[in-house]
């Protein structure tokens, strides 16, 4: 039994090979422990460096992650060490100065705010479609457009960004105007005059994330049982409480992840967003007020005439998005485990 | 609310006992009231300042809900009222959000069409001006074409040794911490990818400006994706077929690079077109890696290159007409691959989808 060592050296083999192993052990006939041995080593050279190739892969994307990581804080700290002012809490952006003063709060602000107002705009709009396309459309219709929902989340960002400067600006001067007019007394929608600002920065990257979420939440949906929604209907509910009782709790850990997603992408997002907003640094609670930065879209625009400092500030911000961004997806997966521990079975 | 008038005692004393469903208004009712509501707003609009035509269509949404529900509420009682409700508000968010997403591929493709002719394809941006007509996107489809090649030469084989790793040997702590960092990969902001690049590559090791650089931040976004979708693919082949293999006495190697690999195949390669398509539209990391140029640089390992993404937002923050035509046309032509490639993919898909 020489081989028994060897077998269990390979400690990682799929599932369905330990249980396809086991039995030939037990009687020991003739022609197995020839067999067994003749091409055991043989195997066992080949599949250790296969899988030593694997394995090396699997670390290499560790490795990659670290090298982005130590790399991008190598260049920041380069610059974080010249700066004059509070890194966290400055609003001013003067990297190129000498004495270089800048913060990341304005941006930060920016990226935050108009990632929540695009979130708040698209998620509900967003679970409209989904369920129009999975519980109210018409059979033939409603695979067509999930066709055309997965076709319009990978139209790329930079035309969104285009559309967005050069088509929905104008036309969101008069829904601004209203806005300003009707909501005035909330300070939110006060301005002295509207323009490119942060609210229509927002609406493009709702529109943006819009497809994205309405196309993983539909594949959520698509994924109730079909016997929880005839159950439903059975006992007399209408289509909404249908929907209430075994659509939306069944899909909720994914609309969130969806959204979650969405609310990543949105935060990261650059070019719609350094096309469509002027690039101010302050914070400034007026959302109408043509105004506003966010990270990503300060790095597109400023890094073309960033010194060796500014190139590190920027960085640095970029650094913080990086941060912001991980925790936003952490919190998503654990939401999404969680839901895999309570309903037991994978669906 | 004649209908609430006439049918409401018809039903109190009627013969028809066995209506169990209650009263329901007839169908032509919510018609009747979506007219109602787009006239009254049309109304507000030649009576008072309105100043977008966005608010005639939000308005006119608003007033139908409000109006649909109080019609229903009175007549069908509570549990009905809502049904609509909810009915009318995923109509609506429906209707409202393909208006915008309608609205952008209808303005790429009326405003880009104009200048897609064949000089567009067969020039590049080599002594053309913002102000001037003319000029193309030659250039910027020699960059696309071979930074997203090069991307995928390295992520594609490395996206996918990792996911065989998962998939066939990991078990325990290593596979789920990578499979967590394959998850922050999924969320890496793709200007960050960009900006790391730009640490490493460009000024780290000094190797400058150049397509190869466009490529490696973006086969970073790529890595993801391609595990991922290989993972999920993988874990579909069925374990009978690995099974059978080793009942063969065929190593567990060679089991998994001739049975197991090619059996996901189809899925794996659909995975792989979703992530170029993906990758082919990114501009950020290109922007800061490749840094863009006018002339035609067919060597992606030196030199400044351009690419569609790069070309469209340079154009678009010109104020100059021509400049911006050229962005919209060039936005079709990329509009135009990545539907393709994508079309291709959920074809593929669809003819091998592995049960």
């Amino acid at each position: 039994m020489t081989t028994e060592p060897d077998s269990s050296a390979d400690a990682a083999e799929p599932r369905g090979a330990a249980t396809a192993t086991a039995p030939p052990q037990d009687p020991p006939p003739a022609g197995g422990p020839t067999v067994a041995a003749a091409s055991k080593p043989r195997v066992g050279t080949a599949d250790l460096i296969f899988k030593n190739l694997t394995r090396t892969a699997g670390f290499g994307l560790l490795a990659l992650i670290a090298v982005i990581a130590i790399f991008l804080v190598l260049r920041a700290t380069h610059a974080l060490n010249a700066n004059t002012g509070n890194f966290l809490t400055t609003e001013e952006w003067f990297p190129n100065a000498s004495p270089p003063k800048f913060g990341v709060a304005a941006t930060l602000y920016g990226t935050v705010v108009s990632a929540a107002v695009a979130m708040i705009i698209a998620v509900p709009v967003a679970v409209g479609i989904a369920l129009f396309i999975t519980v109210y459309a018409p059979r033939q219709l409603s695979s067509v457009l999930g066709y055309i929902v997965d076709l319009l989340a990978a139209v790329p960002s930079v035309v969104y960004g285009l559309w967005g400067l050069i088509v929905l600006a104008p036309h969101m001067k008069g829904i601004q105007l209203w806005l300003n007019d009707y909501f005035g007394w909330i300070p939110l929608f006060s301005a002295d005059s509207v323009g490119r600002s942060l609210f229509v920065a927002s609406v493009v990257l709702a529109i943006m994330i819009l497809p994205i979420v309405a196309a993983l939440s539909r594949e959520v949906f698509l994924q109730v049982p079909i016997a929880h929604r005839e159950a439903a209907l059975a006992l007399g509910a209408t289509r909404w409480e249908m929907i209430r009782t075994a659509v939306l709790p069944y899909g909720k850990p994914g609309v969130i992840s969806a959204s979650m997603l969405g609310l990543g992408r949105a935060m990261g997002e650059t070019i719609a967003v350094a096309l469509v907003l002027p690039a101010s640094f302050n914070i400034s609670a007026h959302l109408l007020s043509p105004a506003g930065n966010t990270i990503a879209a300060n790095v597109a625009n400023g890094w073309g005439e960033a010194n060796d400092i500014g190139r590190g500030a920027l960085i640095a911000s970029g650094l913080v998005l990086f941060i912001v961004t991980m925790i936003v997806n952490i919190i998503a997966r654990a939401i999404v485990a969680r839901r895999r521990e309570f309903s037991g079975s994978s669906a | 609310m004649s209908t609430a008038t006439v049918s409401g005692p018809a039903v109190d004393s009627g013969p028809d006992r066995l209506r169990l469903r209650g009263q329901s208004l007839p169908r032509w009712v919510p018609l009747a009231v979506a007219a109602g509501a787009v006239v009254v707003s049309l109304l507000i609009y030649l009576l008072t300042p309105v100043d977008s035509e966005i608010q005639i269509v939000l308005m006119a949404a608003l007033g139908f809900l409000i109006a649909m529900t109080v019609v229903s509420t009175v007549v069908e009682g509570g549990r009905r009222a809502r049904d609509r409700f909810a009915t009318t508000l995923v109509y609506t968010a429906f209707l409202l959000a393909v208006i915008p997403l309608i609205a952008v591929l209808v303005s790429v493709i009326s405003k880009g069409a104009g200048r897609l002719d064949a000089g567009f394809f067969t020039h590049s941006m080599n002594g053309i001006g913002a102000r001037d007509v003319g000029g193309g996107i030659y250039h910027a489809i020699i960059g696309t074409v071979e930074q997203v090649l090069l991307a995928s030469l390295l992520a594609v084989p490395f996206g996918l040794l990792v996911a065989i790793y998962l998939v066939e040997y990991g078990r325990g702590r290593i596979s789920r911490v990578i499979s967590f960092f394959v998850d922050v990969l999924t969320g890496l902001p793709s200007i960050i990818a960009g900006l790391f690049v730009l640490a490493f590559w460009v000024l780290a090791l000094d190797q400058g400006f150049s397509g190869f650089g466009g490529a490696l931040a973006l086969a970073v976004l790529m890595i993801p994706t391609v595990v991922r979708s290989a993972e999920e693919m993988l874990k579909l082949v069925p374990n009978e077929l690995r099974e059978a293999g080793y009942a063969l006495g065929v190593p567990q190697w060679r089991t998994i690079l001739r049975v197991v690999v090619p059996t996901a195949l189809p899925g794996i390669v659909t995975g792989v077109m979703l992530a170029v398509s993906r990758v082919a539209g990114e501009t950020a990391p290109v922007l800061l890696t490749v840094f863009g140029t006018n002339l035609i640089n067919s060597n992606p390992f030196s030199g400044e290159q351009s690419s569609l993404p790069l070309y469209i937002y340079s154009q678009a923050g010109q104020p100059q007409k021509f400049a911006v035509d050229r962005a919209w046309a060039a936005a079709l032509v990329l509009i135009i691959i990545i539907m393709v490639l994508n079309l291709i993919a959920r074809v593929f898909a669809g003819r091998n989808r592995l049960k």
